[in-house]
Order: structure tokens, then sequence, then C-alpha cells
């Protein structure tokens, strides 16, 4: 007997769908005056805020005025000269043990101005759940990289390697209840999206 | 007919149950225009979305080849199953052979309509449903009412309660933010616990082998990271051919099915985490045959936003449960008969063709359309009431013939005039129960513009 | 834009009607109720077939009268002639002399939508038979229009002589702002009156733009209803929402129908409208029995009967 694989790319061969061709790349993308401002309306717009900061001390100072995000609990930050990690996550073989994490610090590569996603690629963390278990998350992007859209930001990324990533567009949130949005369903409860630079 | 008809009638018989659950849905329905408008190039969007559609079920038998080898090559097991009793096997197989007893899952619908958790549950295994909506109606023992809105049918207090019954919160407390709260606390636990991840997939690419999940609470991300194996679950329809296509997509995804520009998540997996695995379980389960059909073949280009659940005045009115299929509304409406069209025959007739769920969808599923079609086909297998076809015989023969057409108008119109009200409004006449008939003129118009034409 | 709709309209065989208008009121056939825009002089072979031919003794130039054949659907024939008739004074008083075929019946809209297609198609040939010698043919529902236009396929695979009629039949309102390009209406209605937009013009016919769409909002029901003196539109909160109506939807799925129709009279009632009209009698029929079963104070008439001028 064929092999399921088999048989099922048997009978979607047999299906003799009429040929289309594959569409140009889309270009018609919507474009802003202004894409740094544009993200961070559209960060504002899905809870999360934007840091405008010229330098690390800038940052940590503003990072700062949120108690939420005052050190001393346990960080785990890629991004020392800003916030300094309190533990090297290089260290740990279980990614369980980061479940007490409470302030993550991660470079994000660049900003999507349409929809307030950040890009952030896992291949300099060691455990991937980091961005998603932490209670209170910072990305930090260099200011100059942000793109108008979603067209633009896959004109950035190449894949082909084992590698993780992930857009991340403020916090955790749901509506699932009565669509009432409640911020904070299982992952970040805050997003601070610093534009570095 | 009984089916959805009756059902949708025990919903309604609760008024301000139903208009709660129209406004609610006409809510998203309002995000979802307001986004939209923020785009300018919204229907050339859609226009590519659908194009791109077309020609990957064109070539899925190449893209889907090209996805194994890709996916093979980063690492991941890539598993073929022709239906629904396949796909649970294989899911078993791998929990079983990793003696993995609790499994944590986030949404997708192609596990729901192979029946995966009572499949797992029956094997000792606990799988807890981890997206909010679906966690409720989980332990409601429940179905999902909606595609992305899950739990859209249930108030706070009924989850208030559900929460106090099974995750010990306060007696009478419905706030949703408190709710949420309990319910994260509740599910870190079993993220914790779970021995492996489940997912579904929105989008898979062929060129590079890795695929997209999308979610606002980051449940699957919680759920595939922390242990050591990831069984994602897909269709075969939801392959695109090249990452730089994801872009189309993303940006119609979330804006159609929530008016959110995007999902706060948009995760993209390629290969498994180090020293990990990663299984990914192709299923057809009757999608080789709807590509066979020039009909039906659109349906399979969706990508289970529920903007047409959330558009459809049927929908909003009548709940997701009276569609009693795993996926509701009009989309649901064609993949259902699909599967069984005994069962699911009142389905394609929930309908009153306004074509809104054509207008919204963003790939151009010619909906309403197929729901139409749908009617026909169900008439050539034989499951439309006699009784209606019948009517419809006996209707086109009178409209064959003038003379008796106007014959029996005229007798109708008398008639009308003529029997006593208890009698026209009887239970025989569903039109009369909450409307009235309009009131017959003496002639027709025919007859007066011979009159008045000297013809 | 969409598939959906064919492509007719505005092209050459438009102007040579309007010529005919413009002539008509000249003749002093009708009250000159109104204004046809400038038109290009005859020119070039169009789709327009003609079979018979007139001179307009007033111009003193020959003209070619189109053949403009009515089509009233039966329910309308049967229970509201007087949308048929107000149909035929808008056309007449606009120099449009209609025929009115007597063999028609029924598109076969109810059997098609109810998937009996064998039952429909008989019907549908007899449309094609009756109504192919008519240059164009004009009817007062957007719904049955939308079953010849957009549905008939099914029943004429490339039949030629479907392909020659399809551009030619079309919605009254269509025909006035397409084809006659009316720009004046001096009749008066003095209300507030609420535009339920009936969903098989709205988005089969695409009388006008559906909110689902992001296209340049356009309508040309609304446009012709603003050119009623005194009339004031009102806008219910959801514009193009349906009625519930459906064909055999309104009696098979009777509750989520009627709660379809109780929902929409309350949205024209609470933007304040005082009359409600649409494109289609059907709706307004089903409309108009949950209104009077509710004694609501809200009428319901005929797009055609506002635009001849009829009385609330």
């Amino acid at each position: 007997m064929a092999s399921s694989r088999d048989a099922i790319l048997a009978t979607v061969r047999a299906a003799k769908v009429p040929q289309a061709a594959r569409p140009e790349p889309f270009r018609a993308g919507i474009r802003y005056a202004d894409p740094l401002k544009q993200f961070g309306e559209s960060l504002a717009a899905v809870g999360g805020k934007m840091i405008v900061a010229p330098d690390a001390d800038s940052a940590r100072a503003q990072l700062l005025e949120n108690p939420l995000l005052v050190p001393g609990k346990k960080n785990c930050s890629l991004l020392p000269e800003i916030i300094a990690p309190t533990f090297s996550l290089d260290d740990i073989a279980d990614p369980h043990e980061v479940e007490d994490v409470w302030l993550a610090v991660l470079p994000g590569e660049f900003a999507v101005a349409e929809n307030a996603a950040v890009w952030f690629s896992g291949r300099r963390l060691k455990h991937r759940v980091v961005p998603f278990i932490t209670q209170h998350l910072v990305l930090v992007v260099p200011r100059d990289q942000v793109v108008n859209n979603m067209h633009e930001a896959y004109d950035r990324l190449k894949f082909g390697t084992v590698e993780f990533g992930v857009f991340i567009s403020g916090p955790s949130k749901t509506a699932d209840i009565e669509q009432s949005l409640v911020i904070g369903a299982h992952g970040a409860r805050s997003l601070s999206v610093v534009m570095l630079g | 007919m009984t089916g959805h008809p009756t059902r949708a009638a025990e919903f309604i018989a609760l008024p301000q149950r139903a208009a709660w659950h129209d406004q609610s849905l006409w809510f998203v329905r309002a995000k979802r225009d307001k986004a939209a408008k923020a785009i300018p190039e919204w229907e050339s969007l859609r226009d590519a979305a659908a194009a791109i559609k077309a020609h990957t079920v064109a070539n899925l038998a190449d893209y889907l080849e090209e996805f194994e080898r890709n996916a093979k090559k980063l690492g991941a097991v890539v598993h073929w199953a022709r239906d629904a009793a396949e796909h649970n096997a294989i899911v078993l197989k791998i929990l079983s052979d990793h003696n993995v007893k609790r499994v944590v899952k986030s949404k997708s619908m192609l596990t729901e309509e192979c029946h995966l958790n009572p499949h797992l549950e029956a094997a000792g295994i606990e799988v807890v449903d981890t997206d909010l909506g679906e966690r409720i109606v989980q332990l409601a023992n429940e179905r999902p009412s909606h595609i992305v809105l899950p739990c859209i049918h249930k108030k706070k207090e009924e989850i208030g309660e559900l929460f106090h019954e099974h995750l010990g919160t306060d007696a009478g407390a419905s706030d949703p933010q408190y709710l949420t709260e309990a319910a994260r606390g509740h599910l870190r636990d079993r993220f914790l616990k779970a021995g492996a991840g489940l997912t579904g997939v929105n989008f898979a690419i062929a060129e590079t082998g890795g695929f997209v999940v999308c979610t606002n609470e980051g449940n699957a991300d919680l759920g595939v990271s922390l242990p050591p194996i990831h069984i994602a679950c897909m269709g075969i329809e939801k392959l695109i051919p090249k990452a730089a296509e994801l872009g189309v997509f993303l940006r119609l995804l979330a804006r159609s099915a929530t008016g959110q520009a995007i999902t706060t998540y948009s995760s993209h997996f390629h290969g498994p985490r180090a020293g990990c695995e990663l299984h990914i379980v192709l299923v057809d389960n009757g999608r080789s045959t709807v590509l066979g059909q020039d009909d039906f073949r659109r349906s399979l280009n969706c990508i289970r936003c529920g903007a047409c659940m959330n558009t459809c005045p049927v929908y909003r009115r009548s709940g997701g449960h009276s569609y009693n299929a795993t996926v509701p509304g009009p989309i649901g409406s064609i993949l259902e008969p699909a599967r069984d069209p005994a069962k699911h025959a009142s389905l394609p007739h929930a309908c009153s063709l306004c074509g809104s769920c054509s207008d919204v969808c963003p790939v151009k599923i010619n909906i309403h359309e197929q729901l139409l079609i749908w009617r026909r086909e169900l008439v050539k297998k034989g499951l439309l009431p006699l009784t209606k076809r019948w009517a419809m015989s006996i209707g086109s023969a009178v409209l064959q013939r003038p003379w008796l057409y106007q014959m029996v108008g005229g007798m109708g119109r008398m008639a009308l005039k003529l029997l006593p009200r208890f009698l026209v409004y009887s239970r025989l006449n569903p039109w009369g129960k909450q409307r009235e008939l309009p009131t017959p003129p003496k002639q027709s118009f025919r007859d007066q513009f011979k009159a008045r034409h000297g013809k | 834009m969409s598939n959906m709709v064919g492509d007719f309209g505005t092209t050459g065989n438009v102007s040579r009607l309007s010529l005919l208008a413009t002539f008509s009121i000249a003749t002093g056939n009708a009250p000159p109720l109104t204004r046809a825009r400038d038109l290009p002089g005859f020119g070039g072979s169009t789709s327009f077939v003609h079979r018979s031919t007139s001179p307009i003794p007033s111009s003193g130039r020959p003209s070619i009268v189109p053949r403009v054949g009515l089509f009233i659907p039966c329910y309308i024939d049967q229970m509201y002639p007087d949308v048929g008739f107000a149909t035929v004074e808008v056309l007449e008083r606009l120099g449009v002399t209609v025929e009115f075929p007597e063999a028609q019946t029924c598109c076969g809209q109810p059997m098609a939508n109810t998937g009996c297609t064998e039952a429909a198609a008989p019907l549908a040939r007899r449309f094609v038979e009756i109504f192919e010698p008519y240059d164009a043919v004009v009817c007062p529902s957007g719904s049955c229009v939308a079953m010849v236009r957009a549905h008939y396929h099914e029943y004429f695979h490339h039949d030629p002589r479907y392909d020659a009629l399809r551009p030619k039949v079309f919605e009254l309102c269509e025909y006035l702002v397409d084809v006659l390009k009316v720009d004046k209406l001096p009749v008066r209605f003095p209300h507030k009156v609420g535009l339920h937009q009936s969903c098989h013009g709205l988005r089969e016919l695409r009388l006008g733009s559906s909110s689902e769409t992001i296209v340049a909002p356009f309508n040309k029901a609304k446009q012709l209803l603003e050119l009623i003196d005194g009339l004031e539109l009102v806008d219910p909160a959801r514009p193009d929402e349906c009625c519930g109506f459906g064909g055999t939807f309104a009696v098979s799925e009777e509750a989520v129908s009627c709660l379809m129709g109780h929902d929409r009279i309350a949205d024209h009632l609470q933007a304040g409208a005082e009359v409600m009209t649409a494109t289609d009698m059907s709706c307004l029929m089903h409309l108009d029995g949950l209104i009077r079963r509710d004694k609501q104070p809200l009428r319901c008439m005929h797009i055609a009967e506002l635009l001849a001028g009829r009385p609330v």
C-alpha cells in the first residue's frame, strides 16, 4: 500500500487545478512621512510604550521611571549597558528555571511602523522562552531601523537556517471574556520599546 | 426543516442574549472596518492574497514536497495524515513514544476538526487548551462557538462561576481582569508541567520549511518553548510559496479577525530548539477532494480569520453552536457539508445570501456563491426535504404558463381577501407568525397595464 | 472592482438612450421633468441592437428608438402593482416608452436559491426568449436583475443569446443613473427617509459600495433620492445590514429572519426615519409585515414610488 504521503500527493496532483501564475511581489504597501512617529502611535494603540533615547544611559534612566522595571528582581538582559542581568542565561540548562524572570531586556532588529511589530531573532538567546515568560519585556531597537510596513519587513528577513524569530507587537493580551481587553494574558504584562540612537 | 433553524430559534428565544451576541460581534466587525480603512491598499492586498492562494493550490503537490524537504533539512520530522484518525494516531504515537502525560495546546482548528482531545484523553493524556477562550469552553465541556473568539457566547458571570468551580476564584467574581489573572496563574502551572506543546499553523512556507503561528496571548510560544517536544498540526492548504508572501497575509489576518494591525506574537519556527524535537503533521482530511472541485476549491483559501462570522447577520443572531459544527458561520457552512452533507444539510440554507461574507473575506472566497452552489448539491444528493422540492417544481410548472400563473395569482389574492384571519395566520404559515401578509390589490399589474394601454 | 459585476454601464449605448430622452422631452411627449446631460452624437458601432427605428418628427432628425422591455417581478405584478406603475411613470416622464411583454412571469430565483436548478432552468430560458428582442430591459428589483445577470450562467453555458441579453438588463436605479444620467427629479417628498440597501442590488449589482469594501463610496439609489425635493435621508447605524428576507429563508429560518428585520426597523427608527425605502419590494414586504404587526410608526415605500413622486 502506498504511504499516506504518496497517497495525498497523488490525490493532490490528480486534482488538476488550473494553473495560475505566482503574482509579483506586493509593492504597494503603505508608507508614512515619519515612520518612527507612526511606530510610536501604533505601539501606544496596542498598549506598549516607546522610549526614544540617544544612548544607553538615557534609555536606562527613562526605563527606570517605570517602577515595574526597577531592577532588583530577576533580570535577564542581553544589553547589560542598559540594564544589568542578575544571572547568566547561558549557565542555565533547563528553560523552566527562568520561570521567575521579572524583566527581560532584549535586542530587536527592526521595528514596523504600520503595526508596532518588532522583529526579535532568537539567534543570540539560549532559551527562546524568555521574551514570553518574563513579566515585563524591553526590546531595544536601533532608532534608524524602522520600516513602513510588513512587505519592507520581509524584504529584510532571510530564513533558511535553524532559527526562531518573532514579531512582537505590544504586551500579551486577550479579549476572550466579553471582548474586554486585558493586558497580560500569558506573556509579558508590559512592553517597552527603546528606540536607541 | 430541523437543524440550524431549530437551534437558532432556541438561541433567539432569549432575545436579550441574542441582541448582546449580535452587538458583541458587530463591534468586532466595526473594529475590522476601521483597521481595513487605515490601509488604502486593502482591496489590492485581498487580490494579492487570493492570487497567491490560487497559485499555491495549483502547484500544491510541488510546494508540499518543497516544504517537506526544507523542513527536514532544518531538523523537523514531517508526518503525513490522510484523515483525522491517522492524524490522531500520529500525535498519540509521538506522545506515547516519549511517555508524555501532559500536553498544552494552543488554538488549532485542525485538531478540533480531528477531535484530537478526546482521542488523547482516552489514552490517559491530559490535554490543556491554553488559549483563554478555549480553556473556558474546555472547562465548560463545550466546543468553541467561534474560531477566533471561542467563548464569545458566554457571559462573564458564567465564566466567573466556571472559574469558581474549577480554579477556585471568588464566588460571584466576574471581572475580566481578575478572571484572566486567575487563568494566567492556573495555566502557567500547566505550561511548566507539560511534556509536549501542540500548536496549529497559520502559514507554512515552502521555500524555507518554516511556519508561522499567530497569537495574542503568547500561549503558543510558552507552550512550545518549555517542553522538549513541539508538535505542529496543519492542513495541507496552509502552505504559501515564499516567506515574502507572509507580508500580505499577516497584514490581512489580524485586521480581518479582530481589527488589530497584527497579532501580538507572530512566531516563525524554523527547526527544533537545540536538543529538542519538532514534529510537523500535514493533514489532508478531505482537502485534496475539495481541491478537485472547481466550485469549492476557493474555500481552501481560508486563513481562519473569522471575519465572515463577525459580519454574518445570521451567525450573530443565532450563535456559533446553532451550526453544530467545528467551524460555524458562513465558511463553516461550506466546509462542514463537504465532510458530512447529510449531517450539515441545513447549513447552506442558514443564510440570507446577503453576500457580506464574500465582501469581507480577506482572501476573496466567494462564500455566499458557494453556499448557493451547496444548495444545488443538496438537491442532487436528495437532501432537500421533498415538500420543498415539490413546491419548487409546482411553482415552476405554474410560472412556465402565464395563463395559469395569472389564474393562480388571482385566486391567491382573492383567497387572502376572503379567508378569515385565523385561517390565513394559522400555524401552517410561518410567514404570519410575526409578520402581516401584504394587502392584496384587486388587480395585478398586468391586468391594469393592459387596461390602461388598451392592449 | 468585483467580478460579480458585468462590464456594462456607461458605454456607447448610453448616449443614444439619453439622446432619445432629450428628444422625447422636446416633443412634449412627457412633462419636461429632467434634463439629460449634454450628449455626444451618434458614432461608432455599439452593442445596441436597433430593431425598431422611428424618426422623431420635431427634431427633424431620424432617430433610433430603443425598445425598452419592462420586467416586473412576479410578486410585484401580483401584490404591488403600483410599484410597477411608478416604474412606468418614472421612465415615461424621462421619455422612455416601455413595453410589457405579457408572457413574462418569474425569473426563477426562488427555485434557484433553493438549489432546484431543474425547476429554475425553464424559467431562465423563457426569460431570455421573452426579453431578447429588447434593446434594454428595466426592472424595479435589484434581486431579480442579479438573478439574471449574476446567476443565469448556470443555465446558459456560453450561450450567445444570453450573453447578448445579459448586459442589457438593468435595475431601475442603475438605468436612471448610468444610462439616462438623470440629474434632476422635480418631485417633492418632504419626509425623513431611511434607505435600506437591499443586498443583491448592493453586493451583486454594485448599485453602491458596500460597507465591507474599502473603495471610494458611491450609491446610485442615494444619488437619486438626493434629487428629490424635501427628502431628508437619515443614516442608520448599520448602513447595509441584511433585513433577513432572503426568499425562502424568511420562512425556513423564521426566527432569525424576523429578528434581523426587527433590528433593521429599530435602527431606521432610531435614525429618525418616517419612511423606509429600498430597491427591492421583497425586503420591504418582509419589513412592512413586521412593522404592521407591531404597529410601528414607519412606512415602507419602494424607491420607484418616491422617484415617481407618490405621497406617503
